[in-house]
C-alpha cells in the first residue's frame, strides 16, 4: 500500500468498488477453478466408492461395475440412500450401502455388504473419529475385529444376541472402548433390518432399473 | 544480498511463525499427531504462504489501507480454496490423509500476518522469499512437533509417509521401539500443547546459554586490557 497520495483513495466510494471487483474476480476464479477440477474430483470419487465397496462385495461375486446398477432408495428417514449391486452372469449376488453407527465421538460411517439372502460378505469403516489407539480397533488395518462379522445374519446369532458382551451380546468389545463396539454392531443389526424388511425392492431383478451414473 | 539473508535467518528461526511469533497454533496442533501430517500440512502451507505473498505484493498499490483487512481474507480464502481443490482432484490420496486439515490453512492467521507486516510493504520478490522462508519454518515446526509426538506417543517416526509422498518414501517409515503400546496422550490434543511447551521451553533454554556465553565473552575481551594493564 502506497501513501495516499491521490484523494481518491479515500473516498469512501472507491472502498466500496474496490471490495467489490475483487470478490467479483475472486468469485470468477473460483468458478474457473471448480469448472477446471469438477470432473477429475468426481472421477477420484468414483474411484474411493469403488474401492471401499470392492471391500465388501468380494471381486469373485460380481462382475459388473458396482456404480453401473445402484439403487437410490429412501430409506426409513427418507434420506436418499443408495444401494450399490453387485451381479454375476446378469443375475443379482450382493448388494452394499453405506450405515451410520453412533460411536463415542460422532458418527461412525460404515460400508456393509451382503449377499441376496441377507449373509454378511463384509463390513468397513469409511470414516470415523474414535479415540486412537482405543476405538479404532474398529479399523480393519489395526484389528481383525470387523471380520468377524462375516458370514453373520439376522438369525445367526439371533436377534438378542446381536449386541456387544457387555449387554448380553456376543460380540467382544475392546478393553476400554464399549460404546464404540456397540455403535458399530447396533449399525450393522439395523442395516439388516433395514435389508430385510425392503427386500423385494432391493432384490429386484437389475434390468428393471436403468443404470444410473452417480456423480 | 544481506536483506535476503536476514529473510531467511527471520522465517526459519529469528523470527519463526511457531516457536517465536506463536502464531498458527490451531492448525499446529490438529495435525501434528505424526511427522508425516506435520510434513504435509507444512508444505501446503507454503505454498498458500508463496501465493498470498505474491498476489499480495503485487496488489499492494491498489488496495487501499481502509478495506486491506477484508481483501487480505478474500485472497487468502480464494488462494486455500483453489489449493484445496487441484489437490482434491491432482493429489487425491495426499488430500484424503489432509483434506481436513486443508480449509485450516485459512484459520492460519501467521499467513494473514504475513500479508499484512511484510508483503503488503515489499516488492514482489522479497515477499516470496518471505513466504517460502516463512512457510518451511513453519514445515519445520510442525514436523519436528510431529516428530516428538510420534517417537513418544506411537514409537514410529514419518508412519504413512510412503501415503504422502509416493512410495520412495517407505523408506522414511520407521518402528523406532518395537511392541510399543503407545502413549495415548501425547497423541491425543492435550499433547500438543504439552509437546509444543517443552519445545519452546528448550529453545528458550538455548538461547539463554549463547547468550551468556556470548556474555561472558565479551566481558573477558573487555577485562583483557586490564589485565594486561
Amino acid at each position: 500500500m502506497s501513501e495516499s497520495s491521490h484523494p481518491w483513495k479515500e473516498y469512501v466510494s472507491t472502498q466500496a468498488i474496490l471490495l467489490g471487483v475483487f470478490s467479483l474476480v475472486a468469485t470468477a476464479l473460483l468458478v474457473m477453478g471448480n469448472l477446471a477440477t469438477r470432473d477429475a474430483i468426481a472421477e477420484r470419487l468414483r474411484e474411493d466408492l469403488r474401492a471401499s465397496l470392492s471391500q465388501v462385495i468380494p471381486d469373485s461375486a460380481h462382475d459388473n461395475d458396482l456404480l453401473a446398477h445402484a439403487l437410490a432408495f429412501k430409506d426409513d428417514n427418507s434420506a436418499q440412500l443408495m444401494v450399490y449391486r453387485g451381479t454375476r452372469d446378469g443375475k443379482l449376488t450382493a448388494l452394499a450401502w453405506e450405515i451410520t453407527g453412533k460411536g463415542y465421538a460422532g458418527n461412525i460411517r460404515l460400508v456393509l455388504g451382503v449377499d441376496t439372502n441377507g449373509k454378511i460378505l463384509g463390513v468397513r469403516v469409511l470414516q470415523h473419529a474414535e479415540t486412537p489407539g482405543l476405538g479404532d480397533n474398529i479399523e480393519a488395518s489395526r484389528s481383525d475385529w470387523i471380520l468377524g462379522f462375516n458370514g453373520l445374519s439376522l438369525g445367526n446369532p439371533p436377534a438378542e444376541k446381536w449386541k456387544v458382551r457387555k449387554d448380553g451380546g456376543q460380540f467382544d468389545s475392546f478393553s476400554g472402548a464399549t460404546i464404540t463396539p456397540r455403535g458399530v454392531v447396533t449399525a450393522i443389526r439395523q442395516g439388516l433390518e433395514f435389508f430385510r424388511s425392503h427386500k423385494t425392492t432391493l432384490t429386484q431383478p437389475v434390468e428393471i432399473t436403468s443404470p444410473e451414473k452417480i456423480s | 544480498m544481506s536483506d535476503y539473508k536476514r529473510i531467511a535467518k527471520d522465517g526459519l528461526w529469528d523470527n519463526n511463525i511457531v516457536f517465536v511469533q506463536a502464531l498458527a497454533l490451531c492448525p499446529l496442533l490438529a495435525v501434528t499427531g505424526t511427522a508425516s501430517n506435520g510434513l504435509g500440512m507444512g508444505l501446503a502451507s507454503t505454498v498458500v504462504f508463496v501465493l498470498s505473498g505474491i498476489s499480495i505484493s503485487m496488489l499492494r498499490n491498489i488496495i487501499t489501507p481502509q478495506v486491506r483487512i477484508p481483501i487480505f481474507v478474500l485472497i487468502i480464502a480464494l488462494l486455500v480454496t483453489l489449493v484445496d481443490m487441484s489437490m482434491n482432484a491432482w493429489m487425491h490420496d495426499l488430500h484424503k490423509v489432509l483434506g481436513l486439515f486443508i480449509p485450516l490453512i485459512v484459520t492460519n492467521c501467521a499467513i494473514l500476518g504475513r500479508a499484512e507486516a511484510f508483503a503488503s510493504r515489499n516488492a514482489i520478490f522479497p515477499s516470496l522469499l518471505d513466504g517460502v522462508m516463512m512457510g518451511l519454518g513453519f514445515t519445520l515446526a510442525l514436523v519436528i512437533l510431529g516428530a516428538s509426538r510420534e517417537i513418544v506417543g506411537s514409537g514410529t517416526l514419518f508412519a504413512n509417509a510412503g501415503l504422502l509422498l509416493g512410495n520412495w518414501a517407505q523408506f522414511l517409515e520407521l518402528q523406532l521401539i518395537p511392541d510399543y503400546k503407545g502413549f495415548l496422550l501425547i497423541i491425543l490434543p492435550p499433547g500438543g500443547f504439552i509437546v509444543l511447551s517443552f519445545l519452546l521451553a528448550g529453545k528458550r533454554a538455548m538461547e539463554r546459554s549463547r547468550n551468556n556465553r556470548e556474555k561472558s565473552a565479551d566481558i573477558i575481551l573487555t577485562a583483557e586490557p586490564g589485565n594486561a594493564g
